[in-house]
């Protein structure tokens, strides 16, 4: 599975992108983010706050509940922040 | 149509070309976001970082819905990512209709809409520190009064 980072995400855990192998027993992106977490102190701290996580899968938003496929390309970062700073 | 660039705009020939030769436009409303000053004084700037594909993607989305909702003629949206300036132009929404409040309407629509469901993430930097700016609860309000 391909899992991409962005923003401050990636910046904490300090890569980009990376090609992971799921175990068998996590299908949702929950429990993939639980798993993520077990990688590192980087992980952990990245993901510790899951409200201010956001979650991708094939390009479309999905809920935590969402049940992952192994070709699925994830990304995980910040809710979105635009880009036009000169409104409130 | 959408374009998602690093270069900047000019935004009298972008609404030049969005409906030349279309003698059917009767009005064209066009919004330009540009880079504020946020504290960081006029020598600060920013980096907009983007998610390739999926940006391209969701403004694709926004502008179907939009077209769904109002008779347009056209639509451009125009996204710059990368390091920007204060005071920089960084969108360019523009609607194209036959009547002035489909153009104005949907006009407002698409940039309420692109500030909370295209993936932009934006750092400012001052010259001496930096931050990854947060999402404001503001902008989904905004987008909420949108809903039918």
């Amino acid at each position: 599975m391909n899992v991409l980072y962005f923003a401050w995400l990636r910046t904490k855990i300090g890569i980009g992108e990376e090609t992971l192998e799921l175990p068998e027993e996590v299908t949702t992106v929950s429990e993939f983010l639980d798993w993520l977490g077990q990688r590192g102190p980087t992980y952990l701290e990245a993901l510790q706050d899951r409200s201010v996580v956001r979650v991708a899968v094939n390009q479309e938003y999905v809920p935590f509940d969402h049940v992952l496929a192994p070709d699925d390309e994830v990304a995980l970062f910040p809710p979105v922040t635009g880009g036009l700073d000169g409104v409130t | 149509m959408i374009r998602v660039q690093q270069g900047k705009f000019d935004v009298g020939a972008e609404i030049a070309e969005v409906c030349e030769g279309d003698f059917a436009v009767g009005g064209i409303a066009s919004f330009v976001g540009v880079v504020r000053d946020t504290g960081s004084g006029p020598s600060g700037f920013m980096t907009l970082e983007h998610y390739p594909g999926m940006t391209e993607r969701k403004l694709a989305d926004i502008e179907q819905q939009a077209r769904a909702r109002w008779d347009l003629a056209n639509v451009l949206i125009v996204h710059r990512y990368g390091k920007l300036a204060v005071g920089e132009q960084i969108v360019l929404v523009i609607t194209a209709s036959a009547h002035r409040d489909a153009a104005l309407e949907s006009c407002h629509f698409l940039i309420d809409w692109l500030k909370t469901d295209a993936p932009f993430w934006k750092y400012e930097e001052d010259g001496q520190t930096g931050g990854w700016v947060g999402a404001r609860e503001s902008d989904d309000e905004a987008k909420l009064k949108w809903r039918d």
